[in-house]
């Protein structure tokens, strides 16, 4: 057969829009996430977002649990930071029983959530590195949490599905030398985050790859419902250890780190600064870690009155709610409703998304830095 | 606990200003833990929501959730709202009956309504009149039933342990 290089240049043919499929299995998905891309050349013309790939039905799994073991139901939402998970459950079912939790136990669940959130923090700076492009900050942000869930391990006994808080309080004291265990861990923890600050927040690719991208303005933003630092990245004051301060938070000295652009650097930024201030904050902690009980008095069975309560909390990602409905007296919640930040957050993926380029759509999924398990529920 | 977590009103101002604000609208205002609860007919869901987005003392520009739930005799849509400027908190309830599953959507208040309302629809069959696209969300295509309902029964599967 005979092949002759043409140049086909026909003047009546158009240019078509083309849809590709991105997901469920994608490395930048950050999970089994799928999107639907409509493309005009570059650009991305719409989104169509699949989400339901890990759907559980936690929230109906939780209606046959009892109030004690649905704990471990919220370490699997948002598996990168579990503490915050459990956290907020236990809130929900201490506000309705009027529980008083011993000051100790307020001062190691602040420590472990604001662990878990520098851990979760630098997940994102490595696989957010690795969606732009860069080797090394994955090994750096990697090398950081993988120190904290070694400290989660002896406290809890597990890396990752802790099951650790309880209604009242934690399960059990922390372990012998834990002081200076995290004394020296945080001073590991300050050199690694001065290590990553200097790959990524002055690197000019990075600069180029993230300012002005993904953009969404302070009012949309909040139409979406997001929240986190993708809410405070567009400069809205929002965070409800400040706005609505629950455990110690109220007594502890920080600030909430804020952006003005909303854009895929600012939300970088602020990620990275939040850092710090949970650094600040666990150091306040450990200073203050009075001694006494770690459980308040709580009976044996749980048995919430009859209401509905919705509680919620600072999650990594934004605003955790919980929407108890209790029918009083069961041991069982009737409805178990789980506000997740990453699933409002994710919402809002389109209109960042719409008219960005195709290599641009990776990066903007990440630095919304989703959790499935917490999307699908 | 105190219920007197609002920053710029107490409890009893806000109700107040929340109530007159509704005007005409037949609506029960409580306290309910903390948030100011309404309970309202379904014809006004859109009303009050569009009032208390839009009213600068009220200003709730934050769609938390919408949480359907299943009470056999009948469906309860719950709307979870707050306002980020006051940090008041209102939660909206409307009563459904069964054998007519229907509300308005609200996602021309709030955009973020999109996937809870959708989430509503695959999981209790709850229809929102005027969502753009209600195909399923975290359900496949054609699964069957509504798992989020009291009656749904988890099916079963059963185990084989080879031969």
């Amino acid at each position: 057969m005979e092949t002759k290089a043409t140049v086909i240049r026909d003047e009546n043919s158009e240019t078509a829009e083309l849809r590709i499929n991105m997901g469920p299995q994608h490395p930048a998905t950050h999970g089994v996430f799928r999107m639907v891309l409509t493309l005009d050349g570059e650009r991305v013309v719409t989104v169509e977002p699949h989400i339901g790939y890990l759907h559980r039905g936690s929230e109906k799994l939780t209606e046959g649990e009892n109030f004690q073991q649905i704990t471990t139901l919220f370490d699997r939402l948002d598996y990168i930071s579990n503490f915050n998970n459990e956290w907020v459950y236990v809130r929900t079912v201490e506000r309705a029983m009027e529980v008083e939790i011993p000051e100790r136990a307020e001062f190691i669940r602040i420590i472990l959530g604001e662990l878990n959130r520098i851990a979760s923090h630098f997940l994102f700076y490595g696989t957010y590195g690795l969606d732009i492009g860069a080797m090394n900050p994955v090994m750096i942000g990697f090398r950081e949490r993988e120190r904290i869930q070694a400290l989660f391990e002896g406290v809890s006994g597990a890396r990752m599905m802790h099951n650790y808080f309880r209604v009242g309080g934690v399960k059990e004291d922390l372990p012998d030398g834990f002081v200076p265990a995290i004394n020296a861990l945080l001073e590991h923890l300050k050199k690694g985050y001065e290590d990553a600050k200097n790959i990524l927040t002055e690197s000019e690719i990075f600069i180029e790859r993230t300012a002005g991208i993904g953009a969404l303005d302070a009012e949309r933003t909040l139409d979406y419902g997001v929240t986190g630092p993708v809410l405070r990245a567009a400069g809205v004051d929002y965070d409800i250890r400040k706005a609505d301060p629950y455990s110690m938070y109220s007594d502890l000295d920080f600030s909430v780190p804020l952006g003005s652009h909303g854009d895929c650097y600012d939300r970088y930024m602020v990620r990275m600064l939040e850092i710090e201030q949970s650094i600040k904050i666990i150091e306040q902690c450990i200073r203050r870690l009075p001694d006494g009980p770690i459980q308040g008095k709580v009976s044996r069975i749980l048995r919430p009155p009859e209401g509905d309560f919705f509680v919620h909390g600072e999650n990594p990602r934004g605003d955790l709610g919980v929407y108890l409905v209790s029918t009083g007296g069961t041991v069982r919640p009737y409805r178990l409703k789980i506000r997740g930040p990453s699933f409002s957050n994710l919402m809002a993926l389109s209109s960042m998304m719409e008219g960005a380029y195709l290599a641009d759509s990776t990066v903007i999924l990440g630095s919304l830095d989703i959790v499935l398990g917490e999307v699908d529920r | 606990m105190s219920t007197d977590n609002f920053n710029q009103y107490t409890t009893e101002e806000f109700e107040t200003a929340t109530r007159a604000v509704l005007g005409d609208i037949k609506a029960t205002v409580e306290p309910n833990f903390g948030e100011l609860g309404i309970v309202c007919d379904r014809s006004d869901i859109v009303a009050i929501c569009k009032i208390v987005k839009q009213d600068p003392g009220i200003s709730m520009e934050y769609l938390r959730s919408i949480s359907v739930v299943d009470w056999v005799e009948h469906m309860e849509v719950v709307y979870h709202l707050s306002s980020i400027k006051h940090m008041n908190r209102i939660v909206i309830k409307v009563v459904i009956p069964l054998e007519d599953l229907k509300i308005d959507s609200v996602i021309t208040v709030w955009s973020g309504a999109d996937w809870h309302e959708r989430e509503g629809h695959d999981l209790f069959g709850v229809e929102f009149i005027g969502h753009p696209d209600m195909s399923p969300l975290i359900l496949y295509e054609g699964f069957e039933g509504f798992p989020g309902r009291k009656s749904f029964e988890i099916p079963v599967q059963e185990t084989f342990y080879g031969d």
